[in-house]
């Protein structure tokens, strides 16, 4: 009963045909971009910030939890609703409100997809440089939530560089300006506060975007390498060498063979890595880099080299890095992908260590990860059908995050912690450091109304909730459709 | 931790669902999402490919059930696969829909207008005489002037928009159509198929000639029936396989070098016969090596190479390209290349040429709303390229493309790109 007033009042706010219920439809509601499953107890699209305001102050009159939802492209659980409640989508919320090339920037709503702003920017000569390998389908709603890094973040910083302002809607409902206009606001940076805080402490229902100038020239790079030491030897050796590639990405072997099957790149099949370089800035100053980089490369053992300068040419080489992700899906039925970050130098050592790792567990591994930051991504491939296997994944998982902190580095490098690695949290803070975040929280009125079960360490698991919530939907019957 | 819920055995005796290896290759990347229409036209995850492809799995586990509300989900999708075209992972989603669609068929629980739709398209559209009858009051309907009434009624509007176009003469020729001047070079067989002689017949007349010209000698053998194309899609497996081995034995017996197809959708579903009658001893490697010669006419032509015409028509045309052309059959550059190579002819994209127009199949006549919507966006995009002529590579396509000219009051011609070739020769003197 409680169940069908609460869906009665969405729909009276937002629209019958914007709030979903039924089984069938809130089962595509229970999955993101990971292995972790919760299921919803109704789903809203809402129009406007404030439905998003409105939808918010019904879930908390009928005491449930909130869970916003961008593309669920997400990959550390965090579009998971773990409490069951009402996931707020965006994907109705994709306008671009505004664009203004003499002030670089964009105001955006959140559903809008991260590609689709540059795209729109381009005829302006600028673009909205954060770039996910995710970028076609991801929302800036989710960028901002989970701080999203990608290739170019090397040189120009991730999300939180480049967001101005933000409006969002709290967890009482009410909608709030965040930042301004021109990035500096007097008194706390509530925006840099925001960013990163996965969907925890507000709804974001606007945002506004840096936008830069593209660069006079770009030359795309690929080294392929025999052995995976030598490329991220190389890594070090260009940044030593003094220069700041605007992107500098590395495939193994695995990932490489997945994306051969998938874009047919032309991978060599016995290669052991690739490093994916890009420079640019002033033309000079480009072809400059550009040999210095070539040079480093042959130095150490690189024994081919390819060279991409028109848009058509760069985006073939970067086409394998961009799909490498979801081409994986042809090496085994799932993957567990790991995001940790190391100082760039101990990279070759915490490869190593992860590859025994996962060869002690009997698991094949394929590497991609954005090099140049020492953000790396292990992708354990393995079937989830096997019994016990994804138990087993997961704490292959943890050893390796283990690692990346051993060597003084960090359990997430751009996916941020959701549901996944909420309980590894202890590792790199003390808990006056969780107090904090939790009274920053409570500073929000966001206890356990927005998004909870993500970012703090809690014994309860999603699956659990989600088993309750199959079942309560199952007991209901014809209930369950209302 | 969230295990996910184990794989139970499929409901049914016969295990007619998609295969598990098809459906856990979805990993849930979302890649697909701003490629497939129905999501960008609602923004709902049950309208996507992700979405539908989850839920199949969880029909074909029998963790959900075909309920009304499942199965539209179903419906709605338009199989134009342009998410199977852009998945790294490589699902194979048209197959997967194929399956899940003839799991509901088979399972008893079918909606009626599933079962209506499978035994008109059983009835109707596989019998050559019966869809004769169909094709000869459309025509009367239009001929009479009754379309052109029907179409300015506001309440009967949109209902008999997409009633298809049937003009101009049917083609009935059978065994050798048409022969180069010169020596042979190359036996084509073309696969005439149902809807394409009936509704525009002026295609396969442009489609023998171009041919010949460029050194082919072709026939349309006269055993050959509908390709079962929009059986399979819809669920109808039986009727499909039954199609399939009688033009498996058809243009196996023509015994031409290639079999040639002018309509997207067929040619797409001939390419898969190996597939599709994989499990039976008596056809599997025949089906294979059939699929092995089949050709899209425009595929064909550029790998020939065929002869760039000497001089042609000044047009503006803006191609559309066929779902099943370039997604199931990954060719978008040759119907292109073809269009380029006509002098006088200025070829201008539209916006999203890729994207679905809303014919797909039958799906116009079941699903008119979400259709309507494709459709409409479709033209404002094609109108603001502002070219007098739309190519396209399919008769689904061209009659959808047709209906929303009218509806939009734009003077645009439709035309399939062959046709274009065809007239360019003319232009210049070339003829057979
Ligand atoms: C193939 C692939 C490649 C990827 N590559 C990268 C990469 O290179 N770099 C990278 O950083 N990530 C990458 N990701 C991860 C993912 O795309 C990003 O985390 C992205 O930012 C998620 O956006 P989304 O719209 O899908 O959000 P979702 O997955 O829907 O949600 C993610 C989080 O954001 C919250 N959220 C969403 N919208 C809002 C809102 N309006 N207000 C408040 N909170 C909100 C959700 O509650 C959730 O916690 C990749 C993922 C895939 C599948
Ligand atoms: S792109 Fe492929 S793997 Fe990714 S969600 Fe879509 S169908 Fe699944
Ligand atoms: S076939 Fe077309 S409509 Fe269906 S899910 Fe794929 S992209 Fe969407």
């Amino acid at each position: 009963m409680a169940r069908r007033n609460l869906i009665r009042e969405l729909q009276s706010a937002c629209g019958k045909k914007w709030v979903l219920h039924a089984p069938e439809d809130l089962l595509v509601y229970e999955y993101d971009g990971t292995i972790e499953r919760g299921m919803p107890e109704a789903v809203v699209l809402p129009d406007s910030a404030e439905q998003v305001a409105a939808a918010v102050r019904i879930a908390r009159r009928h005491g449930v939890a909130v869970t916003a939802r961008g593309a669920g492209t997400g990959l550390s659980g965090g579009a998971i609703p773990c409490d069951g409640g009402v996931v707020i989508a965006t994907p109705r919320l994709n306008r671009i409100l505004e664009l203004d090339p003499e002030n670089r920037r964009a105001v955006v709503e959140p559903g809008v997809v991260n590609l689709d702003i540059s795209v729109a920017a381009a005829a302006y000569g600028l673009y909205y440089a954060p770039d996910p390998s995710s970028q076609k389908a991801c929302t800036i709603g989710g960028n901002v939530a989970e701080n999203a890094g990608g290739p170019h973040c090397l040189r120009y910083g991730a999300t939180t560089n480049h967001i101005l302002g933000l409006e969002i809607v709290t967890a009482d409902g009410e909608i709030v300006q965040a930042g301004g206009e021109t990035g500096e606001a007097p008194g706390y940076d509530l925006t840099g506060v925001l960013v990163g805080s996965e969907g925890t402490l507000a709804i974001i229902t606007k945002a506004v975007v840096r936008l830069l100038p593209r660069p006079e020239s770009i030359i795309t790079l690929l080294a392929i390498f025999d052995e995976v030491n030598q490329a991220s030897r190389a890594v070090s050796a260009i940044i030593a060498a003094g220069i700041v590639p605007a992107a500098l990405e590395m495939m193994d072997k695995y990932t490489m063979q997945a994306v051969e099957a998938a874009v047919h790149a032309g991978y060599p099949p016995d290669a052991g890595a690739v490093l994916l370089i890009e420079v640019e800035g002033l033309a000079e100053e480009t072809a400059e880099e550009s040999r210095a980089v070539q040079e480093v490369c042959r130095d150490l053992g690189a024994r081919e080299l390819r060279i991409g300068l028109s848009p058509e040419d760069r985006e073939r080489l970067w086409a394998g890095r961009k799909g490498a992700l979801g081409a994986l899906g042809r090496l085994a039925p799932s993957y567990y992908i790991l995001d940790g970050v190391v100082p760039r130098t101990r990279l070759p050592a915490v490869l190593d260590g992860v590859y025994a790792a996962c060869e002690r567990y009997g698991f094949r591994v394929a590497n991609v990860f954005h090099a140049g930051d020492g953000n790396l991504h292990p992708n354990v491939l393995f079937d989830e059908r096997v019994p016990g296997a994804t138990e087993r994944v997961l704490d292959l998982g943890g050893e390796i995050m283990r690692l990346c902190v051993d060597a003084g580095g960090s359990i997430t490098g751009e996916h941020g912690v959701g549901y996944e690695k909420r309980n590894y949290m202890s590792w790199i803070f003390s808990e006056d450091d969780m107090e904090v975040m939790a009274r920053l929280k409570a500073a929000f009125g966001a206890e356990e109304r927005l998004n909870p079960g993500k970012v703090f360490p809690t014994s309860k698991g999603c699956g659990e909730v989600s088993s309750r919530m199959r079942a309560a939907i199952a007991r209901a019957g014809p209930d369950a459709y209302i | 931790m969230a295990t996910p819920p184990p794989i139970r055995a499929p409901v049914g005796a016969r295990l007619i669902a998609p295969s598990e290896t098809d459906l856990s290759r979805c990993v849930r990347c979302g890649l697909c999402l701003q490629h497939c229409p129905t999501y960008l036209a609602t923004g709902l995850e049950t309208e996507s490919p992700r979405g539908r492809l989850y839920l199949m799995r969880a029909l074909a586990e029998g963790v959900a059930q075909p309920t009304a509300n499942a199965v539209g989900h179903l419906d709605q999708c338009l199989q134009c696969r342009n998410c199977e075209a852009v998945c790294p992972s490589g699902v194979p989603y048209g197959r997967v829909m194929e399956a899940a669609r003839a799991q509901v068929l088979a399972g008893g629980r079918a909606p009626l207008s599933w079962r209506l739709r499978a035994l008109f398209l059983r009835q109707v559209i596989a019998r050559p005489g019966r869809l004769a009858l169909v094709a000869a009051a459309l025509r009367l309907y239009r001929a009479c002037g009754l379309r052109a009434v029907a179409e300015r009624i506001p309440v009967l509007r949109d209902r008999v928009l997409f009633a298809p176009t049937v003009a101009g003469r049917p083609f009935r020729r059978t065994g050798v159509i048409a022969r180069p001047q010169g020596a042979v070079q190359r036996r084509v067989a073309l696969l005439t198929g149902c809807i394409m002689p009936l509704a525009y017949g002026r295609v396969h007349e442009a489609t023998a000639r171009v041919l010949a010209l460029n050194g082919c000698e072709v026939t349309a053998p006269a055993e050959q029936v509908c390709c079962g194309a929009l059986h399979a899609h819809n669920g109808d497996r039986e009727t499909a396989a039954a199609l399939a081995r009688r033009n498996v034995d058809a243009f196996l017996a023509a015994g031409a070098d290639a079999v040639v197809v002018n309509s997207a959708g067929c040619g797409a579903a001939m390419k898969e016969y190996g597939a599709l009658l994989a499990e039976e001893p008596d056809y599997a490697e025949k089906a294979r090596r059939l699929a092995e010669t089949v050709r899209d006419v425009h595929e064909f032509l550029a790998d020939l190479p065929f002869a760039p015409p000497a001089s042609g028509p000044e047009l503006t045309v803006t191609y559309q390209d066929s779902c099943h052309l370039a997604h199931a059959q990954g060719i978008a550059g040759a119907p292109r290349l073809i269009l380029a190579a006509i002098p006088g002819l200025r070829l201008l994209e539209m916006a999203h040429a890729d994207r679905c127009c809303g014919s797909a199949g039958v799906y116009s006549l079941t699903q008119p709303q979400m259709s309507l919507r494709l459709l409409d966006e479709k033209m404002r995009e094609i109108a603001a390229t502002g070219a007098a002529v739309i190519a396209t590579a399919n008769p689904g396509c061209m009659s959808q493309l047709e209906a929303g000219a009218r509806r939009h009051g734009l003077r645009v011609r439709v035309a399939h790109a062959v046709e274009l070739l065809d007239e360019a020769y003319r232009d210049s003197g070339a003829g057979v």
